[in-house]
């Protein structure tokens, strides 16, 4: 039983991250439909440059600095992104093509950079110790920091869903993922629509990188790349464009590839999830939820 | 003969010759033209172009973008290594049963990724290689070696094959399979079912109202890519006698779309230059990194240079914006820059 | 100098082109008509207009080319549209749908109201559970919520019962009294009540402009240029 508990415990901890990556792909492939390969990107920035962040700042306690660090990570990711969409992508509007290469291209470039500057291999961070404590659940240890990524990841679904349902912007973008052209013939400027999105999604892609630095207590370069494949996955099952079937999708997901990977054997839990998608695609292949208009 | 046929034919008959041309490339070459370590590149460098124009077939013909081709190529690795080293079968009864294993794969995958388009078909591509990936690296039954995959047992190989006295038949072996991939390919192409992939990519709508059933055609295409690209991996495991996990990971999907995207989607063969540049390139750097004058250079420039991936990132976004037509396409002066899709 | 100016407008889609040189005027403060059989380029034509698809050739709103700019902003210089198939946002609701078309201050929202009620009482709903004389009655009043120079409107009572098409047409013969109307519509008999001017094309091009009711008149010509009776 407590087993079971932990399970679930980390599944939904390890989910509050795909849902945190696989909702900023949604919406800009549902907006702007541009498959951004840059998220893992993204990520990656966001978590490097908390690590850095972090062992420049001396002399203050582990937790505040790892707070003031991590929000130094997400900063410079929510910056980032909104730059690659200004630079990079804006200009090739109308060019999905290009515009997914463009975001492959990118992706090589800061996996390659991280690599080059910091090595390849994991850096430890300093967490705060409360996270690596655990709290007892019916007879389980749970380790602190899956309240965190639970907690976190919840207040994110609940501010993305209000930003969506009582701004104006999330109106522009609530629409424009059904019908980008009627939108514009509104006399709205869908661009600047893209750019928040792009914005909202590179934070919360760092968001996730700070979140999977603490969940692994490590930051490499390859993370970013590896999390976005499940995050695709999760896109793809959930349907695109819709925050809520990210969400379910996203503890389905991470659920599936727990238990698997500890029932059967580590890797049989990847292995599920791919088969879990074909599953999901042979008896539907809009996804969980009825989509907007691809 | 045309200049159509006449061109091709003569590039052919120079590159079956180069084995036997004891000529010093400087700067290109470390050595001589007839040299093993030369000839085992220039081998390498035609297996990547078969092996991209495969993925042409799919991406630049049928307009099926994949990420997941590096599949089937690991499948070609993989099943006849396993075969050969792991239960001692011989070379032919191994290379046929790989092909068989490449092509039901093919069959079966293709049938369920092709029932989505565009970016989902994309995503499910990928998560299937992942899967392979993921079992490449596993190791089940210590048959693939996992991280450090294995060497290829040489008994089983062709005598012909093995041996460093032997690369130029290795070389000819990569040359007869990117000429070959070429030709099934062109044939292909030309045919009328081929005409239908094209018109797919155009507009997979009218077709449809035409119709043509657009997912026989797709799962045709589909099936013939991946089958090419499982015997380039028979070949590849052959050049390099043994096999690694690096060929089943997302990011040699991606070389290979790089590779086509740099010579020239779609065009007669612009894969085959991309895929001939980028390996050449992809070797060439790590020498260019690790070398004196990179070295010198202060630490800003020096950092991302060193890694050959950033530096290749850099030229495909550049492709991508200044001549997204590919190196095939140089030549054709627009007055605004040509969307791929147009230039398809 | 009418308030819209086609010259020359070229259109190629997919391969084929739609339009060979379109060439015709909308004068300011009347209502004109741009007739035509299936698929001949109408809805093409107006898409052209408000840039969402590419095009070439010269077009002059209120003496300023439009021709090239983007579509949003071709649309602030005054433009509602109502396009065909309405394109409401079914996962938006009633007046979510309207405050999204809202484009500055505070809109004629007194005005939308009374002339569709309906859309007042059902400003919660899901547009995509409205019927579709519902959402045609909420596509027109997006068009109205600004004060627009021209409407642009794409066969209204297409595909509606014809009670439907009663209503529609009280409410566009209303807002044709007050604005500038460049209309494409297959019912002639609303044409007859709305229009002044027509404008006919036929592969691709004009093959007739002038009067409305002199057209309408001749059952000859009607019947050739449009191949109805």
């Amino acid at each position: 039983m407590s087993t079971i508990v932990l399970l679930v415990i980390t599944g939904f901890g390890l989910g509050a991250m795909y849902f945190l990556i696989a909702s900023g792909l949604s919406l800009i492939y549902g907006l702007m439909g541009v498959l951004n390969f840059a998220h893992g990107a993204f990520l990656t920035v966001g978590a490097y440059g908390t690590w850095y962040t972090e062992t420049k700042l001396g002399g203050i306690p582990v937790a505040p600095r790892f707070v003031l660090a991590a929000l130094v990570g997400l900063a410079v990711g929510t910056l980032v992104a909104a730059l690659v969409e200004l630079v990079l992508i804006r200009p090739l509007y109308g060019r999905h093509i290009e515009q997914v290469l463009v975001t492959v291209g990118l992706a090589l470039c800061v996996t390659a950079l991280a690599s080059a500057i910091w090595t390849s291999d994991a850096q430890f961070v300093s967490l705060p110790r409360w996270t690596s404590e655990t709290t007892g659940v019916v007879g389980a240890s749970i380790p602190n920091d899956r309240w965190l990524e639970i907690g976190v990841a919840a207040l994110v679904l609940l501010a993305l869903e209000a930003f969506l349902r009582r701004t104006r912007y999330g109106l522009i973008v609530r629409a424009g993922v059904e019908n980008r052209s009627m939108v514009t013939a509104l006399g709205i400027d869908v661009r600047r629509a893209f750019t928040l999105v792009f914005a909202i999604g590179g934070l919360a892609a760092a968001l996730a990188g700070v979140l999977a630095a603490l969940y692994f207590g490590t930051v490499d370069p390859q993370r970013g790349t590896s999390l976005l494949i499940f995050a695709f996955i999760v896109v793809v099952i959930g349907g695109l464009g819709s925050i809520g079937g990210t969400a379910i999708a996203a503890v389905v997901v991470a659920l599936v590839q727990q238990f698997a990977n500890y029932y059967a054997s580590s890797g049989i839990g990847d292995l599920s999830v791919v088969l879990l998608l074909a599953i999901v695609l042979l008896i539907r292949p809009s996804g969980l939820t009825p989509a907007a208009a691809t | 003969m045309s200049k159509r046929v006449l061109v091709p034919l003569a590039v052919i008959v120079v590159l079956a010759l180069v084995p036997k041309l004891a000529i010093d490339i400087p700067v290109l070459f470390k050595s001589s033209l007839d040299s093993p370590g030369t000839l085992q590149l220039l081998a390498l460098m035609l297996t990547f172009a078969g092996l991209a124009f495969t993925y042409d077939l799919l991406f630049g013909y049928t307009g099926l973008l994949s990420f997941g081709h590096a599949l089937y190529f690991a499948v070609g690795v993989y099943v006849a290594g396993i075969a050969m080293t792991r239960w001692h079968w011989s070379f032919w009864p191994s290379v046929v049963f790989t092909a068989a294993v490449g092509i039901v794969l093919a069959l079966l995958l293709g049938a369920v990724s092709l029932r989505v388009g565009g970016i989902a078909f994309a995503m499910v591509t990928l998560a299937f290689a992942q899967a392979g990936s993921v079992l490449a690296f596993k190791n089940p039954y210590r048959w693939t070696g996992g991280e450090d995959g294995f060497g290829v047992d040489y008994t089983k190989v062709p005598s012909g094959l093995v041996g460093i006295l032997n690369t130029k038949n290795l070389y000819w072996l990569a040359l007869a399979y990117a000429v070959g991939v070429f030709l099934v390919g062109r044939w292909a192409i030309n045919s009328s079912p081929g005409r239908v992939w094209q018109a797919i990519r155009e507009n997979e709508l009218r077709v449809e109202v035409l119709g043509v059933r657009p997912f026989q055609f797709k799962l045709m295409a589909f099936v013939l890519a991946s089958f090419l690209a499982t015997v380039g991996g028979i070949v590849y495991l052959v050049l390099l006698s043994g096999a690694s996990p690096g060929v089943t990971t997302p990011n040699f999907t991606l070389t290979l779309l790089v590779m086509v995207v740099i010579g020239g989607a779609g065009s007669t063969w612009g894969a085959l230059v991309g895929g001939v540049v980028y390996t050449y390139l992809d070797h060439r750097l790590d020498d260019v990194a690790g070398s004196h004058a990179v070295a010198s250079l202060p630490s800003v420039l020096r950092t991302p240079l060193q890694e050959p991936l950033f530096l290749l990132g850099l030229i495909f976004i550049l492709v991508v914006y200044f001549a997204p037509g590919g190196l095939a396409r140089l030549g054709r002066i627009r007055r605004r820059p040509a969307a791929l899709e147009e230039a398809l | 100098m009418a308030l819209l100016e086609v010259r020359d407008l070229h259109v190629r889609l997919g391969g084929s082109h739609v339009l060979q040189g379109v060439s015709f005027d909308v004068p300011e403060g009347a209502v004109t008509a741009l007739l035509g059989r299936n698929g001949v380029g109408k809805t093409t034509t107006l898409r052209a207009l408000l840039g969402l698809v590419p095009s070439e050739g010269l077009v002059t709103f209120d003496g300023e080319e439009i021709a090239g700019e983007p579509t949003h902003r071709i649309v602030r210089r005054g433009i509602g549209y109502v396009p065909e198939d309405r394109e409401v946002f079914s996962m938006l609701t009633v007046s979510e749908n309207l405050e999204l078309a809202r484009r500055n201050g505070n809109g004629r929202f007194a005005y939308v109201y009374e002339l569709f009620p309906e859309l007042q009482e059902r400003g919660a709903q899901r547009a995509g559970t409205l019927s579709g004389g519902q959402q045609q009655m909420l596509a027109i009043a997006r068009a109205l919520l600004n004060e627009n120079r021209i409407l642009l409107v794409d066969e209204p009572t297409k595909g509606l019962a014809p009670m439907l098409v009663t209503e529609v047409a009280h409410a566009l013969e209303r807002v044709c009294e007050e604005s500038t109307v460049l209309l494409v519509e297959q019912n002639l008999a609303v044409v007859r009540r709305v229009a002044e001017h027509a404008v006919v094309l036929d592969t691709g091009r004009v093959v007739h402009a002038g009067p409305a009711r002199e057209l309408l008149d001749n059952r000859a010509r009607v019947h050739s240029l449009l191949g109805v009776a």
